[in-house]
């Protein structure tokens, strides 16, 4: 099997681990879990780091330098406003 | 090899975190090790990073990437914390289009490094994360300022799907020129240009209402966008995060949808509201509204032995959750007993409204779900409806001509009697009549919520 495939097996691996994981969410967790998983795509900042270090040129460090504040700001925003979501989520004393 | 056992732990964590999300009690839990596995991630990242052409990378960029992160940070904790809670939808909303808005510069970056050589899986995922990035910005940016109030009501003009496919179809052109190995960048800033305007374009026209689909949607196709991303540049954490993300808020989104019992397209394709009112008219109920004072209210409020409150939008509109937690304590005090009953879409959001309450310090275990409060309904003694309407409304059960007909409802109707709290005799969001507010066993009281709220307390207090 090519890397290209395996890869592309993880992708379609993903797919369905997704869609099983999520199947039977009461709804009063859609919220928290819409900005979880938001903030879990904030994964993009890794993507944002390795671009802005082989950036050539002014443009491309300019596009680096705002993918990595868009990244960053998705990333600990969004982990820290479902934290703060969640901390509230008590059961009765 | 370090790095990609590394991320391997990584995308275990992110599972186990979005499967702890799934229930209350672990639910922070798990948000904690989806964080864990992301700081992971992070430092497993840092060997792999490497200057253009294989040169290590000059300290100016490491300063850089730095600041930015740092800027980041602060902005995003600035946001995370400052944020109120009802205001929680638009937070997300901009969180999202930051993450769609960073995946399209980072394979606009990436692009501009494409040799002749680079294989044609890597172009076309690039352009994908391109695209679907782009427009998750500028529609999340859309959504977050229906959400605010702005452009209240949707946007429709004439031949609006037309302009939307022609777009498409430009865009799909230039696709095709860039993937034949055309790499200018000229190109690719028109082609992100117009996936911008398409995010426009095709949030525009969705009522204000509908933002938490959409926004569940966007957030979906960010994760989509940063998985392709992931692809464009080998890695494997970011296209497992990425289509974990897009997988599970597609089936979110789904869900969402089928709360409100609308299909997932009608919800993006046709601005709600043209549906036709008229035909509802015609089965307006007999009876008449009779409204009462708080007085009375108050009294009916004290008497009943239990009691089941159904807060709606109205409610989070009016920021009135800390005055309806005073008053579920003050009857409780008295030995009524209190429940919530929580329509999946109340609030601004699916679960929206257990965020409210949970910040006013109401134990998640006291709140109902739709589906086990509705075989006790009949034994309730008083429905107290604040600010809620098209999810009591009888005609989604009743009236088959009815725009809602078919929407699971509470069946409020069903209690001794029904307080219903309203700001005046206005329709809610679907447009429609409600015959509830018509029935014997219904007492309207008028009045913005928080006010109304906060005499009750006062009342039973007293009395």
């Amino acid at each position: 099997m090519t890397v290209e495939m395996l890869i592309f097996v993880i992708f379609v691996l993903s797919v369905f681990l997704g869609f099983e994981l999520i199947s039977k969410v009461p709804s009063m967790l859609h919220t928290p879990l819409m900005s979880g998983t938001n903030a879990i795509h904030g994964i993009i900042l890794l993507g944002g780091m390795l671009a802005l270090a082989e950036a050539d040129g002014f443009m491309q460090y300019t596009a680096g330098f705002v993918a990595v504040v868009l990244g960053s700001a998705n990333v600990f925003g969004g982990f820290m406003v479902t934290d703060r979501m969640l901390q509230m989520f008590k059961r009765k004393k | 090899m370090i790095t990609s056992l590394a991320f391997l732990i990584a995308a275990v964590l992110f599972i186990l975190g979005i499967k702890m999300l799934a229930s209350p009690k672990t639910a922070r839990k798990g948000n904690f090790i989806a964080g864990v596995g992301m700081v992971l991630a992070l430092l497993a990242v840092l060997p792999q990073l490497h200057g253009s052409h294989g040169t290590s990378v000059s300290l100016g960029k490491w300063l850089l990437m730095c600041v930015g992160i740092l800027l980041g940070l602060v902005v995003g904790a600035a946001g995370a914390y400052k944020v109120k809670m009802t205001a929680m939808p638009q937070m997300v909303a901009l969180f999202n289009g930051a993450g769609g808005g960073a995946a399209a510069l980072v394979a606009a970056i990436e692009f501009a490094h494409l040799t002749p050589t680079s294989s044609l899986v890597f172009v076309i995922s690039m352009l994908c994360a391109a695209m679907i990035g782009a427009l998750s910005l500028s529609g999340s940016i859309i959504a977050f300022f229906k959400l605010e109030g702005h452009f209240d009501k949707p946007v429709t003009y004439p031949a609006q799907q037309l302009l939307n496919g022609l777009l498409f179809v430009i865009s799909a052109l230039l696709a095709l020129v860039m993937t034949m190995g055309s790499h200018g960048m000229v190109l690719m800033c028109l082609f992100l240009l117009i996936a911008l305007a398409l995010g426009v374009l095709m949030v525009m026209p969705i009522g204000g209402a509908d933002m938490p689909v959409v926004i569940s949607l966007l957030n979906s196709f960010t994760g989509l966008a940063v998985a392709a991303d992931g692809f464009a540049i080998d890695n494997v954490a970011m296209i497992i995060a990425g289509t974990l993300v897009g997988s599970s808020g597609t089936i979110l989104t789904l869900a969402m949808c089928k709360a409100m019992n609308r299909p997932v397209t009608n919800v993006l394709f046709s601005a709600f509201g043209k549906v036709d009112a008229t035909a509802s008219a015609a089965a307006a109920s007999t009876g008449s509204v009779k409204s009462v004072h708080a007085d009375e209210a108050a009294l009916l409020l004290g008497m009943a032995g239990r009691l089941v409150i159904v807060p709606g939008y109205g409610l989070a509109v009016a920021q009135a959750q800390h005055q309806v937690r005073q008053l579920a304590d003050e009857l409780a005090k008295k030995g009524v007993e209190v429940v919530f009953a929580i329509h999946p879409v109340a609030g601004r959001m699916p679960g929206h409204m257990n965020v409210l309450l949970a910040e006013a310090d109401v134990p998640y275990d006291q709140l109902i779900e739709m589906e086990s409060i509705n075989p006790e309904m009949d034994r309730v003694d008083v429905c107290l409806v604040i600010g809620a309407n098209d999810v009591v409304n009888p005609a989604a059960h009743e009236d088959k001509s009815s725009p809602i007909y078919g929407m699971p409802i509470i069946e409020a109707e069903k209690s001794g009697t029904v307080i219903v709290m309203k700001r005046s005799m206005g329709k809610g969001f679907a447009g429609i009549e409600n015959a509830l507010f018509l029935r014997d066993n219904c007492r309207m009281l008028f009045g913005d919520a928080k006010a109304s709220l906060q005499e009750l307390v006062t009342l039973v207090k007293a009395g």
